[in-house]
């Protein structure tokens, strides 16, 4: 039973149909690249998958849950976690309490009033913000992070929330070469515990990182399969070079 | 659900490097402005009926229960980002409430009426945030700020048509609140009173504002979609500080109508509610003294003008307020108190920080 299954999906806004019965399979500690031209539908799938926005049509299951019309919230309860496209960083709270807020989100009221997952936290806290090479600015405003440490920043938050699916919407957007390479290695321990969506432009990035490529074009599946596969794949190909 | 932390297993070095506090001394040599405002406020606050004459203490105890007024709305603005534009809905309502319990029913032990206040006040949130914050999805700013408005203007529409609540003149000549058998009319006495259960409520405030929640409230105003993706319930967030606001809101209601000895419509409707708008912005809102700041400021200065240019007060004290929002958007409080220390922080404790330093 694959970890998330998304079958059919369409989204139409207005006139405009983004998404035109796409589908995704993405199986336990599975990295799956989704690629694309730009309105593809690649932004919109995800969307669908983490909740914010609800598709014209289709079923999304997430451990043998039915969570299409589920609402953001009640999705990250079941283990989903989104790392939005804009960096969405509480730019004045210290990098800390960034990470915290998204630690303690499953913490009772009551606890939260008198502060009892605090200390229990702290480790945590900071292994993350080690992880992420961002240990020595921990208590600086996120504002001040250069745009790449802003991503890990938010990559970290969004597994901070303890996914079994962390949904990236291009990670390494705005990144250097340098930068582009370490957020590789951080995500490869991800593995371990977490499948991973990603949409991402650089394909030198993508066929590093995943085990499974699906490729969007206007809406619907183009070709899915493993990363060697797609990168044979004449359509595929085809797209690429008409769009180059 | 994964049960070790994280699930990632970080390599040793990792894992004791964050158990040492060395990243925690970052803050130590950072200075405290707000502990020392703070202090200074309450010292001025404790020696100045012993300076002042005593209608003017009598005047300053009514600005301290619009200060505890302007805490309520700091609290839902300034903290949650809730623009309740019906704020004086609950200082109202509990005003009226213990007017009414005081006439027809003869209490005014303090015992009975501010714990009565506080509960309408809370209760009356809890309706207003049923209808207006508890969606399946979050509501807009618009909305609730719209809702709470024609909430206000309502109730105060209401008053002012109802025989019962004494029409357009409210209810007027109620007797002193008692402790005991000791009344406590207006005057030092009373002043002390309302500046005691100001500092609670403010130490109470800020003990959770400063707590893990107040980390959640301060992700709820900076972005509350975001936080709605960590899992957080944004709409029962809003929900139990508006109630606790609607509660203040209340306490300061109950508190004003005995220290008046009357309730009119005003006190319900937008006049009110804009009125503490303008405190709170004026001070800086998010942070609890700005609230106490700004009313202070506000209400000494229309004090001292209206007795010094008797006919174009109005006027100076608006070009005043414009000024300040123009060029200090965040507030007076800004010119003394940097965003750092506006915001806070929520991480280590203080012990913590004290050992940290070297």
């Amino acid at each position: 039973m694959p970890l998330l299954e998304a079958v059919d999906i369409s989204k139409v806004f207005g006139k405009l149909t983004a998404l035109d019965g796409a589908a995704l399979t993405v199986g336990e500690k599975e990295f799956h690249g989704l690629i694309g031209p730009n309105g593809s539908g690649k932004s919109t799938l995800m969307k669908c998958l983490a909740g914010a926005l609800v598709p014209t049509r289709g079923k999304v299951t997430f451990i043998n849950t039915d969570v299409t019309s589920l609402t953001p919230p009640e999705r990250a309860r079941a283990g989903m976690s989104l790392k939005f496209q804009i960096t969405a960083v509480l730019p004045t709270l210290t990098l800390y309490d960034n990470i915290l807020l998204a630690l303690q989100a499953r913490s009772s009221l009551l606890d939260l009033a008198f502060s009892r997952s605090r200390g229990r936290l702290h480790e945590e806290v900071m292994t993350m913000l080690l992880q992420f090479r961002l240990a020595d600015r921990a208590f600086d405003a996120a504002a001040t992070l250069s745009h790449g440490q802003q991503q890990w920043l938010e990559i970290a938050m969004a597994l901070a929330c303890r996914p079994r699916l962390l949904l990236l919407d291009e990670p390494t957007g705005g990144m250097s070469l340098e930068e582009r390479r370490v957020t590789g290695e951080l995500l490869q321990p991800i593995k371990q515990h977490c499948s991973l969506v990603i949409v991402e432009h650089d394909l030198d990035f993508i066929r590093d990182i995943c085990d499974r490529l699906t490729v969007l074009d206007q809406g619907k599946v183009l070709a899915s399969g493993t990363v060697a596969e797609i990168q044979v794949n004449r359509s595929v190909q085809e797209i690429y070079l008409r769009r180059a | 659900m994964s049960s070790t932390g994280t699930g990632i297993q970080p390599p040793p070095q990792v894992i004791e490097a964050a158990r040492s506090p060395v990243m925690a001394s970052a803050f130590a040599a950072r200075t405290k402005v707000l502990p020392i405002l703070e202090l200074a406020l309450l010292i001025a606050a404790s020696i100045a009926p012993l300076v002042l004459r005593d209608y003017i203490t009598v005047y300053a105890t009514r600005v301290l229960i619009l200060c505890l007024f302007a805490l309520s709305f700091d609290l839902v603005w300034g903290y949650a980002g809730i623009l309740s534009l019906g704020q004086s809905l609950f200082f109202g309502m509990a005003g009226y409430a213990v007017a009414l319990l005081s006439r027809d029913f003869g209490v005014e032990s303090i015992f009975a009426v501010l714990p009565a206040g506080s509960l309408i006040g809370l209760v009356a949130a809890l309706l207003l945030a049923g209808s207006l914050l508890l969606g399946r999805h979050p509501s807009s700013v618009v909305f609730v700020s719209l809702g709470t408005m024609t909430g206000a203007y309502a109730a105060d529409r209401l008053a002012r048509g109802s025989h019962y609540l004494g029409g357009q003149n409210g209810i007027p000549s109620i007797p002193p609140m008692t402790i005991g058998s000791h009344e406590m009319s207006e005057g030092p006495g009373f002043y002390y009173l309302v500046l005691a259960i100001l500092v609670l409520i403010y130490l109470m405030s800020r003990f959770l504002l400063r707590s893990q929640f107040g980390l959640a409230l301060a992700g709820l105003r900076e972005n509350e979609q975001r936080i709605a993706f960590f899992g957080y319930k944004v709409q029962h967030l809003k929900a139990i500080i508006f109630a606790i606001s609607g509660a203040i809101a209340g306490t300061a209601g109950s508190l004003y109508a005995f220290h008046e000895g009357f309730v009119w419509t005003n006190m319900l409707g937008v006049v009110m509610s804009t009125q503490v708008v303008l405190y709170v912005l004026f001070g800086g809102s998010g942070t609890l003294i700005g609230a106490v700041i700004g009313t202070a400021i506000v209400e000494g200065l229309s004090f001292w003008l209206s007795d010094n240019y008797r006919d174009i007060w109005p006027i100076i004290l608006g070009v005043l307020l414009l000024l300040v929002i123009m060029f200090r958007p965040l507030g007076l409080i800004s010119l003394v108190l940097g965003e750092r220390e506006r915001v806070g922080h929520f991480g280590p404790g203080v012990k913590e920080k004290r050992n940290a330093a070297p």
